[in-house]
């Protein structure tokens, strides 16, 4: 459980290929309570997962800091966007390597794999498994860590609505049962307003904050195409009136 | 039953190889070209007498040496060149400059430099192999995946996992490649090297036939040390390989 508070000056891309160096982050602020599911929503290629990975700490090629409350530098779980499983580990491997040595380890990988109806899969290696039981592995990993904070990058991109909205069930599932700060990168703003308690919209480059929504859902409601629905018309008329 | 099969295979291939061979020696019918029997009987010679696994012995303990050798300094060099690329641009035209001398500037300038020892002899291999190494490992380094390495990094696997579970995996095949082409390599180089200046082994045996036109022994010596190697190949780099790769689809 961590608070995330990230500030940045200045982040940019160097030139590349005849590209000029482009200013990706300018001036940008955001604070995540503890606990809090805050979707992070926005075209693709803006740099989303730019910020995920400074938070992450394996870009550290930015002016600016970032800050975790008071618990120092937190355990993080991260949904990638592909799995980044490792082939030639088994699935429980997979899931138990992040973890600290020790017996418990071993227990508490079966015990998430099994909650996720991967049981059977346990032994098998990740290359066998269909790309939809990839990433099922790939969240089992993140959540047998629990982790203090949750970085997930469009985990559910690439796979058809039924599996995907089958994982956002068990996504929320989880975090029902294991409350953590979730900071969820998509472009999806149909998946956002069904997942996450605050919906920050960004624009850019360089990237700024365009909304910032509140979203006060009961879990029947986050089912309803309709109350969704309403909330993305919500936003987007926010959106053009800012635009006139 | 798979390694049954595979053995099954390998002596069929062999065999048709003997029959190609026992045909043409009968057709020509010169003691030039001693059909199998002959160099059974010569085999069986050097056999009783001794000589055989003595010089066997001399150029097995010579092609391992050179090979661990080669391996290791090889790896760690490759590996460098392909995670440094200041490294590779330092020290890459060196690797192509080794990679292209004959090993027979190598052997001499050894042995005229460091004497006419088995140290000499040793070095003179490896470092005929070790740009083979280099080369192929920095391969293997260039195309190690940085997903994955971010993914160790942020779920903190520290050192000795990151190096036992992500990076020697990804590297396995390439060491698997070094070392197939490194043995076929060496174990020819350490023949020429105890041709030009051992008093035994299996090169050392060579010349001598090949001084008296023993082409019977000759042949000998290059079956039994071609069996040799085959056992290497299929006992020990092919079972490797197969446990490394049990993983893949």
């Amino acid at each position: 459980m961590s608070a995330v508070s990230v500030e940045i000056v200045s982040k940019t891309f160097p030139a590349a290929g005849g590209a000029p160096e482009r200013a990706l982050y300018r001036d940008f602020r955001l604070d995540v309570a503890d606990r809090s599911f805050v979707a992070l929503l926005g075209p693709s290629g803006l740099g989303k997962t730019t910020l995920l990975n400074m938070i992450a700490g394996v870009d550290r090629d930015f002016v600016g800091r970032v800050g975790f409350g008071a618990g120092g530098s937190p355990r993080i779980g991260y949904a990638f966007q592909t799995p980044r499983l490792l082939p030639w580990r088994t699935v429980l491997q997979n899931v138990t390597l992040p973890l600290p040595a020790g017996e418990g380890a071993r227990e508490r990988a079966l015990r998430v794999l099994s909650e996720m109806g991967l049981a059977d899969a346990s032994d098998v290696y990740p290359e066998r498994l269909s790309l939809g039981m990839q990433r099922r592995v790939a969240l089992a990993r993140a959540f047998a860590l629990e982790p203090d904070l949750l970085l997930m990058d469009e985990p559910f991109v690439s796979l058809d609505e039924a599996n995907a909205d089958r994982l956002r069930d068990l996504l929320t599932e989880l975090i029902a049962r294991r409350p953590t700060t979730v900071l969820f990168v998509t472009h999806d703003s149909r998946e956002a307003f069904r997942l996450a308690d605050r919906v920050v919209a960004l624009d850019g480059p360089p990237v700024r904050i365009t909304d910032d929504v509140a979203v006060t859902l009961t879990p029947e409601q986050r089912r309803m195409p309709s109350e969704i629905e309403r909330l993305r018309a919500a936003l987007l008329g926010l959106k053009r009136g800012a635009v006139a | 039953m798979a390694t049954l099969n595979r053995i099954g295979w390998s002596a069929v291939s062999l065999g048709a190889f003997i029959a190609v061979w026992w045909l043409a020696a009968a057709l020509i019918d010169s003691a030039l070209l001693p059909d199998p029997p002959k160099v059974l009987e010569a085999l069986f010679a050097a056999a009783r007498s001794g000589e055989l696994a003595t010089n066997l012995l001399a150029t097995l303990a010579r092609v391992i040496a050179s090979f661990t050798i080669a391996m290791v300094l090889g790896s760690a060099l490759g590996i460098m060149l392909g995670l440094w690329p200041a490294a590779d641009r330092l020290l890459g035209p060196w690797v192509v400059l080794f990679l292209n001398l004959p090993a027979l500037v190598i052997i001499i300038l050894a042995y005229v430099w460091f004497g006419l020892n088995e140290w000499a002899a040793i070095i003179a291999v490896a470092i005929n192999k070790i740009p083979n190494v280099a080369v192929t490992l920095r391969e293997g380094a260039v195309a190690l995946s940085r997903d994955l390495a971010e993914m160790a990094a942020i779920y903190r696997f520290g050192r000795w996992k990151t190096l036992r579970h992500v990076i020697l995996p990804q590297l396995a095949p390439f060491f698997a490649a070094a070392a197939r082409s490194g043995l076929a390599l060496v174990w020819k180089i350490v023949l020429v090297v105890e041709l030009l200046g051992r008093p035994n082994g299996v090169g050392f045996e060579l010349q001598t036939s090949f001084q008296l036109f023993d082409v019977a022994t000759i042949l000998a010596y290059a079956l039994a040390f071609g069996l040799i190697v085959q056992a290497i190949e299929l006992g020990v780099v092919q079972p490797w390989e197969r446990a490394a790769n049990r993983w893949r689809r």
